[in-house]
């Protein structure tokens, strides 16, 4: 696969990881480059330059989230990094943290400066074992080689690290949700405004940014914006760490270029279809690709991908998003009923149960969906399924209730067939196929 | 947990001051992998050492799903049963474990050997289907490998 690489720019051994490795392959270099040349505001306005976006969902620029802090009010302000991967399909963050945990230290310590934070935080999902050893490992060698702790590099500026082990809550990956988390109590999304640049974390200035989006910073600080905006489209500067699985013969995690072509991706890159079948459909972006505006079509059927490129402005014109860019690739023969099922039993499990129409809503979708599967579908089934996603959309906290309804509606409006066959028939058109043998 | 206490306390060092109940979570877990689970007396201690009412100890640890009141079997065999493990053969995994060892999710055999779970989405979809035993990742299983993993454990 050609194209320009950000991140996976090294060969993956059993100590690439270390701290000796990432050294040797430039690592460090800028944050001492911050540190010794760069004013805090002159860092901020890099990220502003490079049009780097969020990437965790929501491709919010990351620089302009970033000015939402005063460096200079006298606050302490927060950092934290959201590594709570748990949107179903996507793994690319744990890449970063297995096999470079270094960029992700790196880059918060040039972010912290550049947001005067004095203390930062990583809070990664409980169930992440390796990522989680490899992580504190990394911390620790970069507190012992001065790159964290009082007085970096002699600079006069301090920062402390704390790794925060979640302790199994998808809804954690909401970045307001994680904040009570780390307060010590339940971790319920918080209603905006205040916005969490202006209260956040114990009240304060906070900064929530995706693994990967930190994990950017240290290669744009150490090459400049500009080379960043060379990379990928205008619009959607960069690369973006794709994790794709499912029907797919090479699963695993991608590196591309921003506006690379997806039929290229996944038919020679990844090996096409497993088993050579046909193409069904594609979820792009994680099941619930965390975009809070905007109707997301979150299923994208096989003809839909043949002419799109990966970035985002070309994935919201066919109504998705590249979202946590978790794609999950669906082989011709697969029940879509049941994989709805799926999705909707995931969601009612992980509600938080704070907004009612998520707590109910959720559970009446799964329930009606139990029913479908169990053969006893009403006809009316589908209308009423469509009618609390739709009750759902925006009437809570959170987009967790607001994505179960879209997965909903998108899987209806493209597979309606199925969902009526099986009402119909009290059976699956498919003989009930998830896997592709 | 008061012989953890010390731990703890090395861990403040890297907190800012003043925001104890930050520990919440990192205690318990740390309790957790001490003692198996957490027990009615554990979250007094956590309230008075955190500083906390004991309702808040127990709001939490009934909103996450991986902190537990009562001990488990010694192999905790969670399975993932989201989209992409589906796909790739997860629920054949589970109706054989279900199947091998006489137990339904949820439950633990009753030598105490095993507990079984379902699980949602663990991260390892381009290796799926996935088996966490205790707390490591067992990638891209089929049936013969998980019948020889469970035969490698005590």
């Amino acid at each position: 696969m050609d194209g320009h690489k950000v991140l996976m720019n090294f060969n993956v051994t059993a100590r690439s990881h270390s701290l000796k490795a990432y050294r040797k392959r430039g690592g460090y270099r800028g944050l001492e480059k911050a540190l010794a040349s760069m004013q805090p505001e002159e860092v901020t306005q890099t990220i502003v330059d490079s049009g780097l976006q969020g990437r965790g969902g929501a491709a919010f620029p990351a620089g302009r989230k970033w000015q939402g802090i005063d460096p200079h009010d006298g606050q302490p302000h927060y950092l934290i990094a959201n590594a709570d991967e748990g949107e179903p399909g996507t793994f690319k963050d744990r890449w970063v943290l297995e096999f470079s945990p270094h960029t992700l230290i790196e880059s918060m310590v040039i972010s912290c400066y550049a947001l005067a934070v004095r203390h930062c935080f990583v809070y990664i999902r409980g169930e992440y074992d390796l990522p989680l050893r490899r992580l504190e490992e990394a911390v620790e060698e970069a507190y012992a080689a001065g790159y964290l702790g009082e007085n970096i590099q002699g600079s006069g500026f301090s920062c402390d690290l704390f790794v925060f082990r979640g302790a199994g809550a998808y809804v954690c990956g909401e970045a307001s949700s994680l904040l009570g988390s780390i307060e010590g109590t339940r971790a319920y999304p918080r209603n905006r405004p205040p916005r969490m640049t202006v209260k956040g974390l114990y009240q304060c200035p906070t900064v929530v940014n995706n693994v990967e989006t930190l994990s950017t910073i240290a290669w744009i600080i150490n090459n400049g914006a500009e080379a960043f905006r060379a990379i990928g489209t205008p619009k959607s500067p960069g690369t973006r760490l794709i994790s794709i699985s499912g029907h797919i013969e090479r699963p695993g995690v991608y590196e591309i270029e921003l506006g690379y072509s997806w039929a290229r991706f996944l038919h020679e890159d990844c090996g096409g279809v497993l088993h050579g079948r046909a193409l069904k459909a594609v979820i792009p972006g994680g099941i619930s690709s965390q975009v809070l505006t905007g109707k997301d079509a979150k299923v994208l059927t096989a003809g839909e991908v043949e002419g799109l490129t990966l970035d985002h402005e070309k994935l919201k014109s066919a109504g998705s998003s590249l979202g946590s860019g978790g794609m999950i690739v669906i082989a011709e023969g697969t029940c879509m009923v049941r994989l709805l099922h799926i999705m909707q039993r995931f969601y009612h499990h992980e509600s938080c149960g704070q907004c009612t129409p998520c707590r109910e809503g959720t559970g009446w979708m799964h329930r009606i969906l139990d029913r479908i599967l169990a053969g006893k579908g009403h006809p009316e089934d589908i209308e009423r399924l469509q009618f609390i996603a739709e009750a759902n959309d925006g009437t809570t906290i959170c987009g967790l209730g607001d994505a179960a309804g879209y997965a909903v509606t998108a899987m209806v409006a493209n597979f309606r067939d199925e969902f009526e066959y099986f009402i119909e028939h009290g059976r699956s058109k498919f003989g009930g196929n998830l896997e592709c043998l | 947990m008061k012989h953890l206490i010390p731990e703890f306390e090395r861990l403040k060092t890297r907190l800012p001051p003043g925001h104890d109940a930050t520990l919440m979570v990192p205690c318990l877990h740390r309790i957790q992998e001490d003692r198996g689970y957490i027990a009615d007396s554990d979250i007094d201690d956590v309230a008075d050492y955190l500083g906390v009412p004991r309702i808040q100890v127990e709001e939490v640890l009934s909103f996450y799903g991986m902190l537990r009141r009562a001990p488990i079997g010694r192999w905790h065999l969670q399975i993932c049963r989201n989209v992409s493990c589906s796909m790739r053969g997860a629920e054949r995994l589970i109706d054989h474990l279900i199947e091998r060892l006489g137990v339904q999710p949820g439950q633990t055999t009753p030598d105490g050997r095993f507990t079984l779970s379902t699980v949602e989405c663990l991260g390892c979809c381009g290796t799926a289907p996935v088996l966490m035993v205790n707390t490591t990742y067992h990638e891209k299983l089929d049936i013969a490998q998980v019948d020889a993993l469970i035969e490698g454990l005590d």
